[in-house]
């Protein structure tokens, strides 16, 4: 009891918002936190959602799409950390110390989740309605904007979502590499044993991972209204598509 | 942490022959803190899930519960779990149970739930109990979709384990924290590529497995096997 | 009917919650007697199946009482009730995950029967029910539609249960395959004497299968209950006649054997005999042919044509019959037999050649209409 009333009256203090010192305050640390998640899951999209849409029209490398999705699942994203903290500071590359190494691990796991669910997605379309719509004289562009993407989508954000929430449960391991993030308070709360700090920064990250799973569920919901109705068909409350899983 | 400039940038072989020892035990110290989070998260889920199959309004308090510990960040949960379990292996162990209960109560109950009606209704008319019908029949039958289950939940436990390292344990995940610690690539690269190694290994055991223990379903090619939707669009938990 | 009744329902009433949308019954009484066949037919939302199941408590009867050999079926625990009670349903519901052989031996396992009496039963049905051996270790899904039904039938003989339940059985089945099922089912029954009760939609199926013949309507009514024959000969009232459908006639002639009618006497003549007494049977049945019998042998036939210029008939080649029926051949089958003959009449032989009589149009379509 005595530690919950010590966390709250942390949660309480301004300084712990705002900062003294050299800590820059959960403010800041949020921040960094989210932006670094955002930017390596918008770079991974960026590259990985036309590959992915490509393999799925085509069929093409699917093989190579199925092995990312299962050789990204049985890394260890600790492992992966720890390989691009060593290959950044081996390279001396310029920067915050630990940040390169984060953002390149967290890219690098944003990839399978989004390839392997644009091409399922994709791959997923009913054959009879694209054999339909080609029947019709649909160019294959026109298949892919107007059939299968559309039809995709749900999956597609779906994949986004799991990247997503993935990394930003990654990035707090960043501050055992030095970087920031709010992995910082729960790395230096074990360092210096200090049970308040390791409390809060675990009630911080918990929380921003369940934001940010919940924030995109709404956005999921507003992106595919259609999902609504394709839910009740699915198994037994296997609404996997919706309550993420994360990392 | 030691940051010191990376001089020894290549691979050491030596290290390995001269550790091999300890990477060994190392090796089975990660095969033992999985096996032992599986198969303490199947106790768990098999009688909830089978609760929650029976009692549908049970089944969506479930999962958001399971749901939002297995979306909280491992190293958040370890540390809610330290100032009252310490460094243990219970800290561990608790961590790393909770994130096994979401996959493996959602297949169980999807694998239950896709037992062909028919078939049901054949073993009520014959006489089978609702004791018989769920040992003799639906569990058997939901096999396959919880075999998807424990694969998961056994390749994710794989990879979670080597963030243990962070709180005293961790198997292979303690060359890789102190391979951090050290800037030495060679612990780093052992304990990725060995649990990587594992975490394949194991997944293929349990194909095999799940081959020996339902041959019926073998010459079926996907006909009525119950969505993969359970089994792909659950992300493993990778930190 | 005659015999013990085996299966009894009275004044059986089942109502639903309007959510479960399963067809409900309304006070039904009927009395099934030991050995026979009992289908009931309807449309959907009749009630057919409700009953079915309300028999071995698949659903509970909200009212009425309903007594397998003599016990009420309330008073017995349901899942001992069922394991007495051999069920087949369309789908069939092999289980995907045990072998043929086991699927077999399902409810002996439950009752706990000794391995070596079980594996000698399995044996026993997959012999009874031509099942290949080579199938017993094989899993559902490896066989074809037509040989699961068949395990589906030996899994609900496999305690030689007394009664036997069965629901469209033969519905998944492409309609060559349904036939020889059908055939084999009525061969089996010969022989194994059960009570069965036959739920289908399909009428001609009823009129095969039954030895009496349920006609439900909506709300589990039973608007006539009676032999295929007498429903198709007098039926109740409009909707059993709707039901029936046009060809009632046709239908009852596949019911009818000839020995269930009279057979004429035909014109005949001896080989031996003049052409005047050809000539004098032609005349007397006013036909222009006439059969050749000798010693009761049937030889053939001869017209005015054919004995132009003959002393005796012999010397006019008789000629064969391109087909003849017997007493067990079908009143269908004999109307075939006239409307492809150059005689315009069906010759009724029995015993290899033995000529007994023969079958006019007009004698068929008299009894049809009688």
């Amino acid at each position: 009891m005595d530690q919950l009333t010590a966390v709250w009256e942390w949660f309480m203090m301004e300084s712990t918002w705002r900062g003294s010192g050299i800590d820059p305050g959960i403010l800041v640390r949020v921040y960094e936190h989210m932006s670094m998640s955002l930017q390596a899951v918008a770079l991974a999209a960026l590259l990985v959602l036309p590959i992915g849409l490509y393999i799925g029209h085509t069929r093409r490398w699917e093989f190579a799409a199925i092995s990312i999705g299962n050789f990204g699942r049985a890394l260890p994203s600790f492992g992966i950390l720890g390989i691009t903290f060593f290959i950044t500071t081996a390279l001396d590359v310029p920067g915050i110390l630990g940040f390169w190494a984060t953002f390149t691990a967290l890219f690098l796991l944003a990839i399978p989740p989004i390839l392997t669910n644009t091409y399922v997605g994709i791959k997923g379309v009913d054959a009879d309605t694209i054999e339909a719509a080609r029947g019709m004289g649909m160019t294959e562009r026109e298949i892919l904007t107007r059939l299968e993407i559309p039809l995709a989508a749900p999956l597609i954000v779906a994949g986004i979502r799991l990247a997503t929430v993935q990394v930003v449960a990654t990035a707090t391991l960043g501050a055992v590499v030095a970087w920031g993030g709010l992995g910082r308070y729960i790395v230096d709360g074990l360092a210096r044993g200090n049970d308040v700090l390791l409390l809060g920064g675990a009630i911080l990250v918990a929380l921003l991972a369940i934001v940010t799973e919940v924030a995109f569920g709404v956005l999921e919901r507003i992106a595919a209204p259609r999902l609504t109705s394709q839910k009740k068909r699915v198994v037994a409350g296997s609404r996997s598509g919706q309550l993420g899983p994360a990392a | 942490m030691n940051l010191a400039q990376a001089d020894r940038p290549t691979i050491k072989w030596s290290w390995i022959g001269d550790n091999s020892d300890k990477i060994f035990a190392r090796f089975i110290e990660h095969i033992e803190l999985t096996v032992l989070a599986v198969a303490i998260g199947l106790l768990i889920s098999v009688p909830l899930a089978i609760y929650a199959y029976r009692h549908r309004w049970f089944y969506t308090p479930l999962t958001s519960v399971t749901g939002i510990l297995y979306t909280i960040p491992s190293l958040a949960l370890f540390a809610f779990l330290l100032p009252y379990t310490g460094l243990t292996v219970q800290t561990a162990e608790i961590g790393l149970v909770g994130y096994t209960l979401l996959i493996l109560i959602r297949n169980i109950v999807a694998g239950l739930a896709g037992v062909p009606p028919d078939v049901r209704e054949a073993a009520r008319g014959m006489g089978f109990s609702s004791g018989q019908m769920l040992w003799r029949v639906e569990m058997p039958l939901a096999l396959p979709v919880i075999m998807a289950g424990v694969r998961l939940a056994t390749v994710t436990t794989v990879g979670l384990v080597t963030v243990t390292a962070l709180i005293g344990k961790g198997g292979l995940g303690f060359f890789i924290l102190s391979g951090m610690r050290t800037d030495f690539i060679t612990a780093i690269l052992v304990g990725s590529i060995l649990s990587l190694v594992l975490a394949v290994t194991v997944d293929g055991l349990l194909v095999y497995l799940e081959r020996r223990i339902t041959p019926w379903s073998r010459s079926r090619a996907g006909q009525r096997r119950p969505a993969p939707k359970t089994q792909s669009s659950i992300g493993p938990r990778v930190a | 009917m005659t015999g013990d009744v085996m299966i009894s329902l009275k004044n059986v009433s089942k109502v639903f919650d309007s959510a479960e949308g399963s067809a409900a019954v309304h006070d039904l009484s009927m009395d099934i007697v030991r050995g026979e066949t009992v289908v009931l037919v309807g449309p959907s939302g009749c009630g057919k199946t409700t009953t079915m199941k309300m028999i071995n408590r698949l659903v509970e009867p909200t009212s009425g009482e309903i007594t397998v050999n003599g016990t009420d079926v309330m008073k017995q625990d349901p899942v001992e009730l069922r394991r007495g009670i051999g069920y087949v349903i369309q789908s069939i519901g092999l289980m995907p995950h045990r072998t043929i052989a086991q699927n077999i031996a399902t409810v002996p396992e439950l009752l706990k029967w000794d391995a070596t009496k079980v594996k000698q039963r399995v044996a026993e049905l997959s012999d009874i029910l031509e099942l290949d051996e080579a199938l017993l270790g094989r899993y559902p899904n490896e066989l074809s539609g037509g040989q699961r039904q068949r395990v589906g039938v030996a899994r609900a003989l496999a305690v030689d249960p007394p009664v036997m339940l069965m629901d469209e059985p033969f519905g998944a089945v492409d309609p060559i395959v349904r036939e020889r099922l059908q055939d084999q089912f009525l061969d089996l029954q010969d022989r194994l004497k059960k009570t069965i009760v036959f739920v289908t939609h399909d009428i001609d199926e009823a009129i095969k299968m039954a030895d009496r013949i349920a006609i439900l309507n909506r709300g589990g009514v039973i608007e006539q209950f009676a032999s295929p024959e007498e429903i198709l000969r007098s039926p109740a009232n409009d909707f059993v006649k709707q039901f029936v459908g046009v060809e009632r006639g046709l239908k009852r002639l596949a019911l009818l054997k000839v020995s269930q009618i009279g057979i004429e006497e035909g014109p005949v003549v001896s080989p031996e005999a003049p052409i005047r007494d050809a000539e004098r049977a032609m005349e007397k049945f006013d036909y222009d042919w006439c059969s050749v019998v000798e010693d009761g042998e049937l030889l053939g036939w001869v017209d005015r044509e054919s004995l132009g210029g003959c002393l005796t008939v012999a010397e006019a080649q008789a000629r064969p019959f391109s087909a003849y029926v017997t007493h067990d051949s079908t009143l269908r089958e004999a109307l075939d037999s006239i409307v492809t003959s150059r005689t315009q009449v069906a010759v009724v032989a029995s015993g290899g050649q033995r000529y007994v009589g023969i079958l006019s149009l007009e004698r068929i379509s008299k009894e049809i209409i009688s």
